[in-house]
């Protein structure tokens, strides 16, 4: 069964906060309605966003990190938001495990918001119906998008590719890889709610060099070393070149 | 959490109605039982079944004001399977609807009031475990989730509705006053053991979740610089309460004094000179308490997404 979820790399993660403008103008603007904002150039602006990005300092100064943490629906595999709901508006699809809220059914009691730990559901103050992350589940799927687009718009805008998009119950997907190799953990395991989205933790950076990149690949010869080195007094390259 | 006031109408009232009923029914089968004098079909029954059918009915009223489509509410039927508050949706009116029929059958001497009433109070029991699994059911919001929050529920309820019974039948001239007050007095001394009991559980409560795991980061000291935005949002309105710490140690005092001890004296106080204006006064005393103690209840409730929410920038 398919699970498709964002691995999200704290380590190359700057807080420039892409994914959520981006976010916000695709979910604003597509058939489901516009996520509705109250004050933006005013005081105390405030609106309906499914994707934030916050900050956290981590160690003591002078040995302080800077974490930025995206944060956005999770994708629960057990999602507590699901079963509370009374209506059926939330629910989660056995074809790829999104969860999504049915805007057409939600009576916005706002019980799904208190049942999820992780404070990602947001009320559409005007709609007034709850709103979450989709996985931009009208991108993914749109045959009108070329092919390298059917990523969620977050993905697509994220700089320094922080943001990977696949299926985490392929064991060969890039998703897949990445939280293997990389110690791809869950927000708040102690609720047994098995969030689909990872994150991939700080971690060193290293040189990582193939050994082709070594050596020059048009070479199979290797006979680089066997051109004779010009002796002190003989004309060096760069005497022939000024000539 | 935010402390809504649809939210503490609702369940303030509906325990209030419930509790009527129950006193209502505790009448009539202890008359069957020759324990107690027999109560008159209209003047007794079938007004205190009105008056606890307008308890739920304003309680459901209330209730709407809670919802962002009220005009949708009718699709909450659809997941009682899963859902607490699809039960609770699908039981209230159907509760309501026993307790009419109850009413009436007294009304109109229908006989079978004994049975109706039975299933009625089923109906109440499952409305009371409903409303309180609502809140229990939830594992994270730790300060909810035990078994007190339903016996609470159960407890104040029916302590407020015997109070209530007590005026009533005070002002009705039913013999029953006394028995509804004593009645009365030992829920509310049983809810104030119980309350108390939750009470002293949540001081000591560790939250399970914390800074660390919320972003997966072992480090002990780890800050929040920035939630993401300046202004408020939907996670700072909807999960905090806002309130002076000295302010939810004023309404839990508070409480604790118009919930238990005062409603108890003027209950004996007014049983004993049957005064039906002193037992009035010891319902809306208790009623108040009780809307006060609900609004701690919601204040008391730390939601772990708190932890994400913490400083604006
Ligand atoms: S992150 Fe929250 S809203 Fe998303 S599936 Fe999990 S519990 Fe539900
Ligand atoms: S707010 Fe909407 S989606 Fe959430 S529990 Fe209520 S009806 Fe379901």
């Amino acid at each position: 069964m398919t699970q498709l979820a964002l691995i999200i790399d704290l380590n190359v993660c700057v807080g420039c906060h892409a994914c959520v403008t981006s976010c916000k103008e695709w979910n604003t603007s597509g058939g489901a309605g516009y996520l509705s904002d109250d004050n933006p150039y005013e005081r105390d602006p405030t609106g309906c966003f499914l994707n934030r990005v916050q900050t956290f300092e981590v160690g003591e100064f002078p040995n302080t990190q800077t974490v930025h943490f995206p944060k956005s629906c999770l994708h629960c595999e057990d999602p507590p938001c699901v079963p509370v709901c009374p209506t059926g508006a939330s629910y989660k699809r056995a074809e790829d495990g999104i969860v999504l809220v049915d805007y057409d059914k939600c009576i916005g009691c706002k019980y799904c918001a208190w049942a999820c730990p992780y404070g990602v559901r947001e009320v559409d103050e005007h709609q007034k119906v709850m709103k979450k992350c989709t996985l931009c589940v009208d991108r993914i799927y749109d045959p009108k998008l070329p092919e390298a687009e059917r990523k969620p718009a977050c993905v697509m805008a994220c700089p320094t590719n922080a943001r990977l998009f696949g299926d985490i119950h392929d064991p060969e997907s890039v998703v897949s890889k990445a939280i293997r190799e990389n110690g791809g953990y869950q927000l708040m395991p102690e609720w047994g709610s098995k969030p689909a989205n990872h994150y991939l933790p700080r971690r060193t950076t290293e040189m990582r060099l193939r050994a082709d990149e070594l050596e020059r690949v048009d070479n199979p010869l290797k006979i680089d070393g066997l051109l004779p080195k010009p002796a002190l007094k003989e004309p060096a390259l760069d005497d022939v070149t000024t000539w | 959490m935010h402390p809504a006031f649809s939210v503490i109408f609702l369940t303030t009232l509906i325990g209030a109605g419930q509790g009527l009923f129950l006193a209502l029914y505790a009448a009539e089968v202890g008359a069957f039982l020759d324990a107690l004098p027999p109560q008159a079909a209209h003047g007794f029954f079938a007004i205190g079944s009105t008056l606890a059918v307008v308890f739920l009915g304003a309680g459901l009223f209330a209730s709407f004001f809670h919802l962002g489509r009220p005009e949708r509410a009718w699709r909450t039927v659809a997941m009682w399977r899963t859902s607490w508050l699809s039960r609770e949706v699908i039981v209230l009116p159907a509760f309501m609807g026993l307790v009419a029929a109850y009413g009436a059958a007294h009304y109109f001497g229908l006989g079978d009031t004994l049975l109706v009433g039975a299933i009625a109070m089923l109906a109440c029991v499952a409305l009371f475990v409903c409303t309180g699994m609502i809140y229990a059911c939830i594992k994270f919001l730790q300060e909810w989730a035990t078994p007190l929050t339903v016996i609470n529920f159960i407890l104040l309820g029916c302590a407020s509705g015997f109070t209530f019974a007590a005026a009533f039948a005070a002002a009705t001239g039913s013999a029953l006053t006394g028995e509804f007050a004593g009645w009365a007095v030992t829920f509310t001394v049983a809810a104030f053991l119980t309350r108390a009991a939750s009470l002293i559980r949540n001081q000591r409560l560790k939250p399970k979740s914390t800074l660390q795991t919320a972003v997966g980061i072992k480090h002990p000291r780890i800050v929040q610089k920035a939630q993401g935005f300046m202004g408020g949002s939907f996670n700072t309105r909807e999960f905090f309460h806002g309130a002076s710490p000295a302010l939810v140690r004023a309404v839990k005092w508070g409480f604790l004094v118009l919930v238990f001890p005062l409603p108890a004296v003027l209950l004996a106080a007014g049983a004993y000179f049957q005064s039906t204006p002193v037992l009035i006064v010891a319902f809306v005393v208790q009623y108040l308490g009780l809307m006060l103690e609900r609004w701690f209840f919601f204040a008391q409730a730390n939601h772990p997404q708190n932890l994400y929410y913490q400083a604006v920038s």
